[in-house]
């Protein structure tokens, strides 16, 4: 009796001890937090370094020799043209490659090979996607160092991502759904336009987003293919001022992108180019965390809605 | 009731008769969905293509004994030497010092949100672990450069502005996201009984975390490290920015180095002629990248295939 006793104060001394580490594991933790936090402030310390170079001009002006001209209209506007030939690109392609891959695939050898392959796509380093653009889209095909060879190359680059967000919201779709549409007689395509893709819109949504927010910070790729950082023009436009007032010119155009513009500035020795370096990244910084969160906004509130 | 076998009611035969064109769509429309699945394996066959294809004219140049052999990188230089061994190990260095940052970082970061933190903790953390890891890789290069190598100079007077070290560390951080991510999925995916029983037995969380849940979760936790190498070893832009492009063999995080993929966007910033050797060098590396990360890559996905079926 005693002896059990005394054998279970000595048990609760021990647990007692192991308890202290729990703590100290918890405090380590906090200073992790920290740790995190502080490099949340080198965000806030490139901000402010740029702050001076963020004025209205620095989106008007060609970069230029002398740091306090410089600006980044080619960067933005090569951005913006590429970023539209990638999701005009990746988002039927992918949404249609995940829509086969749920509703209609069968279970054999070749749906497999698919599957593999795009896992596999997910883990390639994205230079050599670079590598690819280069021997296929540049001399292959001869599109040259364009606009369209790099929002092609991007477009290749995250279409994993939104294969993978367009399964997952499919498949979270319940199969009495299906069934319901199958029993008044829809055909598997009517069931999924009228049911499944509406449904699964705000998931595939959200991995647009994510996925064109990583095609914006992409840098590799699009120096691989031999993009210029040095680019003082536009674009042809692609509004026209006469007859049929679209033009694709721009598509064949050499062209600049922020990630390489602020690149080439930070790679500069003059430290006049850093602070144009810090605006570029801000915007790039700030430009990603909006579409992240956007992101992760859509699929907290889909969550919260969506009751099957 | 009586059946009346060939004499269907009208309405039903004449919806039959469509069934046909209603097929023709159909079958149609799942052939265009096929084609968009099968652009993956288009590109992976593109990549294959075009990687071997110049990686074939390069070796015709160079014996593949010596890439894997010579010491010394100079593929531009009138003494040319192809030795890969040289990129190689900066891309090792760098790569294991991201690692020594990243893995018990990630590691901790995940047993906590898994077996300490607060739903609502938790809610919190992994989103903003999530935008961390969806910043551009050029903004991490310039804080490799601009403020994490300046700090490190203080500490080690004689570091070169261009270092293994900064980059490798920023290059660890960028990375903790994603090991912290998957090794989370994993400790969750541990059955609650076996924490009820190691709590019974009067373990403590730590206790319980340390020896139940992460011996439990070990082959997801070690894909999760695995993935984050092939990360890593795939990396470019923080490496470009701030490891300095000079080809080095050393395997000292101190010094400068260049990389495999540093080396293809130094020569994609130049202006090499179209079917050149140096032109053809950026494939060969590419080709060695491509077949590092491919072994890491699957040993990691099968590892997570293992931890899944587990329970």
């Amino acid at each position: 009796m005693t002896a059990a006793t005394h054998d279970s104060v000595r048990l609760r001394a021990l647990i007692a001890t192991a308890k202290r580490w729990d703590v100290i594991f918890v405090l380590g933790i906090i200073a992790l937090g920290i740790g995190l936090l502080t490099f949340a402030a080198l965000f806030l310390d490139m901000l402010i370094d740029g702050w001076s170079r963020l004025r209205p001009e620095f989106f008007t002006q060609f970069p230029s020799r002398r740091a306090g001209q410089a600006g980044i209209l080619s960067a933005w506007v090569g951005t913006t043209l590429v970023m539209l030939v990638t999701a005009t690109v990746a988002v039927p392609l992918g949404v249609a490659a995940g829509i086969y891959l749920e509703e209609y695939a069968r279970k054999n050898w070749l749906t497999d090979i698919i599957e593999i392959n795009i896992t596999n796509l997910a883990g390639v380093p994205s230079i050599v996607y670079g590598l690819l653009a280069l021997g296929l889209f540049v001399y292959g095909f001869g599109l040259g160092q364009s606009i369209l060879t790099a929002g092609l190359t991007l477009a290749l680059l995250i279409l994993p991502v939104v294969i993978v967000a367009t399964r997952e919201a499919i498949r979270s779709i319940p199969a009495n759904v299906r069934e319901g549409s199958y029993a008044v007689g829809a055909t598997r395509w009517q069931t999924v336009k009228d049911h499944i893709v509406p449904y699964s819109m705000p998931g595939i949504l959200t991995g647009v987003i994510i996925g064109m927010s990583r095609a914006i910070g992409e840098t590799a790729p699009i120096i691989t293919i031999g993009a210029l950082t040095f680019i003082a023009f536009l674009p042809p436009s692609p509004v026209t001022a006469e007859f049929p007032f679209l033009s694709f010119e721009w598509l064949q155009a050499p062209f600049t992108v922020m990630p390489i513009q602020m690149f080439n500035w930070t790679s500069r020795p003059d430290e006049a180019f850093h602070a144009n370096a810090a605006a570029a990244g801000t915007i790039l910084v700030a430009m990603t965390l909006l579409m992240n969160g956007l992101a992760i906004w859509l699929r907290f509130r889909l969550r919260k809605n969506i009751k099957w | 009731m009586r059946a009346f076998p060939g004499t269907l009611p009208t309405v039903i035969s004449e919806r039959l008769s469509k069934k046909f064109s209603r097929n023709l769509k159909e079958r149609a429309i799942e052939a265009g969905l096929f084609f968009a699945a099968f652009v993956s394996v288009l590109t992976t066959a593109g990549i294959v293509y075009v990687l071997l294809k110049e990686s074939v004219l390069f070796f015709t140049h160079v014996p593949i004994w010596d890439f894997l052999t010579d010491t010394q990188w100079t593929p531009l230089f009138d003494d040319a030497h192809f030795g890969i061994m040289v990129l190689l190990s900066g891309t090792i260095t760098s790569s294991f010092v991201a690692l020594a940052v990243a893995i018990p970082l990630g590691t901790t970061i995940a047993i906590y949100l898994s077996e300490f933190a607060s739903p609502r903790a938790r809610e919190i953390a992994k989103p903003v672990l999530e935008l961390l890891s969806g910043v551009p890789t050029i903004v991490y290069g310039y804080f490799a450069l601009l403020f994490v190598t300046p700090i490190l100079q203080i500490l080690i007077p004689s570091l070169p502005g261009f270092n293994l070290l900064a980059a490798g560390m920023v290059m660890g951080i960028m990375i903790v996201p994603y090991v912290a991510s998957i090794s989370e999925d994993a400790m969750r995916a541990v059955p609650m009984a076996l924490r009820e029983g190691s709590f019974a037995m009067g373990a403590t969380r730590l206790q319980t975390a340390v020896r139940v849940v992460v011996p439990a979760a070990v082959s997801g936790i070690a894909a999760a490290y695995i993935l984050g190498i092939s990360r890593a070893i795939g990396e470019t832009m923080i490496l470009a920015v701030a490891a300095g492009m000079q080809p080095n063999l050393t395997f000292n995080p101190l010094e400068p180095a260049a990389t495999i993929t540093a080396y293809i966007v130094q020569v994609a910033l130049g202006d090499l002629p179209h079917g050149s050797i140096g032109y053809q060098t950026i494939f060969a590396a590419g080709l060695t990248l491509m077949l590092m990360t491919l072994a890491f890559n699957l040993i990691g996905f099968y590892m997570r295939k293992r931890f899944r079926e587990a329970y």
